[in-house]
């Protein structure tokens, strides 16, 4: 039984939480390729979206999964509200509170933003991200996929490549795949990784063809073109060649490997276009996942309120 | 008005004294130490049990004013000093506005008279607005009477405007107290460690640090400046201490109990009473700290007594102010951490919380030689209890020891012969 009253990461989540989120995200993905994902409506609840960083995809993400299951959907403009005038983040978050949401799904620049208005605030919250912790749900919706694929967890070995030092997604799937007895990998250049990694558990390394040999799963990262300018890496041209995924890297991998990305993708920086269009890329198999499973966290948050009779 | 203190253990590294004995104070001055004193004295304090030492100093505080006197004040601060232990303080000079000249000094003079509990000593900025650019007046700050010259909460990076200071202190013979802090490596919001990874946080270098230590050793021994480092937080730069230490050159340093109590592991859950500058660090640079202060290559043990009010910590982290209250935990952090774990001697806690500061400072004080003015601490070092910042002096409560069992706490905090707390209670207070 449910009993969390937010979704502030994977970190702190159970292996039984977990399974818990893939199994219902399943039986929600069922719904959608049926076209009865409205069916399974709840009694009618609020959502807040506030998101203090742009991202239309996950935003919309978010907001459809929550009509499918009949809430009504309101979106915090954070440019028009009173966050320009200088209101800080709990007084903010008090406010909408009282005003009655369900659930309030926030992204926000700053770490632990989201755990901060989860302990001050009636409402549920999903971190939709925060600063360069977590993406809880992207990483379920990664799990899901390579659930989906490979039907299991233990022994798989997933590798995740790119600027995983400023990447909520791979912490966040760190947390989670760990957990369930994958081996992760995380590689990178140098500058984007840290040894202090693998206090999360998982291996790194900067040998991007040790890393990808014999791959079940592997991830890239989108990069950001602002970090070259923060001197982690000297250009695109050189990035590409030498930390790109491309068919060479991947014909290193297990045959049946599969590649993913939490989007948008930078074609042929980090990944090249043959990869992103390939028999391997389940890149769009994620983005329906992902409505799938933000149906099912969303779901399990309202159940978790009924049981622990907190209303908003 | 005389003062008889009956059967504690005097502790005076100064004067090498540890014996259960007697201290008569008589007109503001200590005028007999001894056994079996047969004084009648106006007010009597039986000591038996409890440590007697030289007043307490404190050289790296925030009291905030002039110009946040919503965080502190500087009667709240002498408050919180007296409460603590603590019979002299050195008030840092980022206040607003920033104490660069004699005025500002003199203001800070006025209203430490005017609160007349602890002395209060207050530190001159190194330049003008603390920005870096022009030094401020340090020789008409001198004569108004600061005790030192610091940038506190940055360092001066221009090295050449940082070296003339040190040249130009030195016709003064005032300390410089070096914060030690390199930018560009200091972007983040903790420490660069397992738990900055684990907590998804940007990071602060401890290379950060270690330069700038370095850095100033150079240019300190070059010239012949009296050079402090304040709140030393890292493996790297306790061994760049050491082997200056070694080589001979004149240099002290502090640490704060906050360092040597707590890891990096503390910001688990984003409690924002953890933040601070210096980042709390790992349990590897925890016990260099502490193997630096039972070697004797630390010399000072200072708060850095940083008052925030709530909606300043009520916040992300990220966007929290940096900095922990600490007067009121100091003897207690002390006691329970270093004392009671083999690190110090309770003479070894006088030397870090008095007789060195004194010297550092160069200061008559941190002494219990006879015909000093009488400043005195009286520790109960056996005395038990939970850490609750409501109950602090301070004006804030921004403590990450809340909720903690300590041991040890002053009894008695005694200002020129006059006992300005007693248990808790301060002057005017005490029955
Ligand atoms: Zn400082």
């Amino acid at each position: 039984m449910w009993n969390r009253k937010d979704l502030v990461g994977l970190k702190d989540l159970s292996q039984d939480q977990i399974m818990e989120i893939l199994e219902l995200a399943k039986a929600m993905r069922e719904k959608i390729d049926n076209k009865e994902a409205r069916k399974d409506s709840l009694k009618k609840f609020s959502v807040l979206t506030l998101f203090y960083e742009n991202s239309t995809r996950t935003k919309t993400s978010f907001t459809m999964a929550a009509e499918f299951l009949g809430a009504d959907v309101n979106d915090l403009g954070i440019s028009t509200s009173s966050v320009k005038k200088g209101e800080s983040l709990i007084d903010t978050a008090k406010n909408l509170d009282q005003m009655g949401a369900d659930i309030m799904i926030m992204r926000h620049g700053m770490t632990g933003a989201p755990h901060l208005i989860a302990k001050n605030c009636r409402g549920s919250v999903v971190n939709a991200g925060d600063g360069v912790n977590e993406h809880p749900t992207q990483a379920l919706l990664d799990m899901f996929t390579i659930h989906e694929h490979k039907g299991k967890f233990q022994g798989l070995k997933i590798v995740i490549i790119g600027d995983i030092k400023h990447s909520r997604v791979a912490r966040s799937n760190v947390f989670g795949l760990t957990k369930m007895g994958a081996n992760v990998v995380l590689a990178g250049p140098s500058t984007m990784i840290t040894s202090n990694m693998k206090a999360l558990g998982a291996d790194v390394t900067s040998d991007l063809n040790a890393a990808v040999k014999d791959a079940d799963v592997i991830i890239g990262l989108r990069i950001q073109l602002e970090r070259q300018k923060a001197g982690m890496f000297p250009d695109i041209r050189e990035y590409s060649q030498l930390f790109g995924i491309n068919k060479k890297l991947l014909s290193l991998a297990k045959d049946d490997v599969i590649v993913m990305h939490p989007g948008p993708v930078n074609r042929g920086v980090e990944m090249s276009t043959d990869i992103i269009d390939g028999d391997n890329s389940l890149i769009l198999d994620q983005v329906k996942n992902g409505v799938a499973v933000r149906m099912a966290v969303i779901k399990l948050l309202m159940e978790g309120r009924k049981n622990n009779g907190i209303t908003n | 008005m005389e003062l008889l203190i009956k059967n504690g253990r005097i502790l005076d590294p100064s004067t090498n004294l540890d014996f259960i004995g007697d201290i008569y104070i008589k007109n503001g001055i200590i005028e007999e130490i001894g056994q079996d004193l047969q004084y009648s004295a106006e007010k009597l304090i039986d000591a038996k049990g409890l440590w007697v030492t030289p007043g307490l100093i404190d050289v790296h505080v925030h009291l905030r004013e002039p110009g946040q006197e919503y965080k502190e004040d500087i009667e709240s601060g002498s408050r919180s000093a007296a409460k603590g232990g603590f019979t002299t303080i050195c008030c840092m000079p980022n206040t607003k506005p920033v104490v660069d000249n004699e005025v500002v000094v003199e203001y800070i003079n006025m209203k430490a008279k005017k609160a007349g509990l602890v002395n209060v000593l207050p530190i001159g900025a190194i330049t003008k607005g603390q920005e870096g650019e022009i030094l401020a007046n340090i020789g008409k700050m001198a004569e108004a009477g600061i005790c030192a010259i610091s940038e506190d909460g940055k360092s001066v990076l221009d090295a050449n405007l940082l070296r003339k200071a040190m040249q130009y202190a030195s016709m003064f013979d005032l300390p410089i107290l070096s914060h030690c802090e390199e930018p560009s490596l200091a972007t983040g919001f903790m420490n660069a460690g397992e738990m900055s990874a684990l907590l998804g946080m940007k990071e602060i270098y401890p290379e950060s640090e270690e330069i700038i230590v370095a850095r100033d050793i150079i240019l300190a021994n070059n010239a012949k400046a009296k050079l402090h480092l304040c709140h030393l937080s890292t493996k790297g730069s306790i061994q760049l201490l050491k082997e200056a230490k070694l080589r001979g050159e004149i240099v002290t340093a502090e640490v704060t109990p906050h360092h040597f109590t707590l890891t990096e592991e503390a910001v688990e859950g984003y409690d924002t009473n953890t933040k601070v500058n210096p980042p709390l660090r790992t349990r590897i640079d925890v016990e260099a700290i502490k193997c630096g202060l039972r070697d004797g290559i630390v010399d000072i043990i200072a708060t850095d007594h940083a008052p925030h009010h709530i909606d300043e910590k009520n916040c992300e982290y990220e966007v929290a102010a940096n900095g922990i209250v600490g007067l009121e935990t100091s003897v207690s952090l002390t006691i329970t951490e270093l004392v009671n774990k083999g690190y110090l001697t309770p003479i070894g806690l006088v030397e870090k919380m008095s007789t060195n500061p004194a010297r550092m400072l160069g200061i008559d004080k941190g002494t219990l030689e006879i015909g000093k003015i009488a400043d005195i601490t009286i520790i109960n070092p056996s005395i038990e209890y939970v850490v609750n910042g409501q109950e602090f002096e301070s004006k804030s409560k921004n403590t990450p020891f809340n909720g903690m069992k300590l041991q040890g706490k002053a009894m008695y905090t005694i200002v020129g012969g006059q006992v300005i707390m007693e248990d808790g209670k301060i002057r005017g207070e005490i029955q």
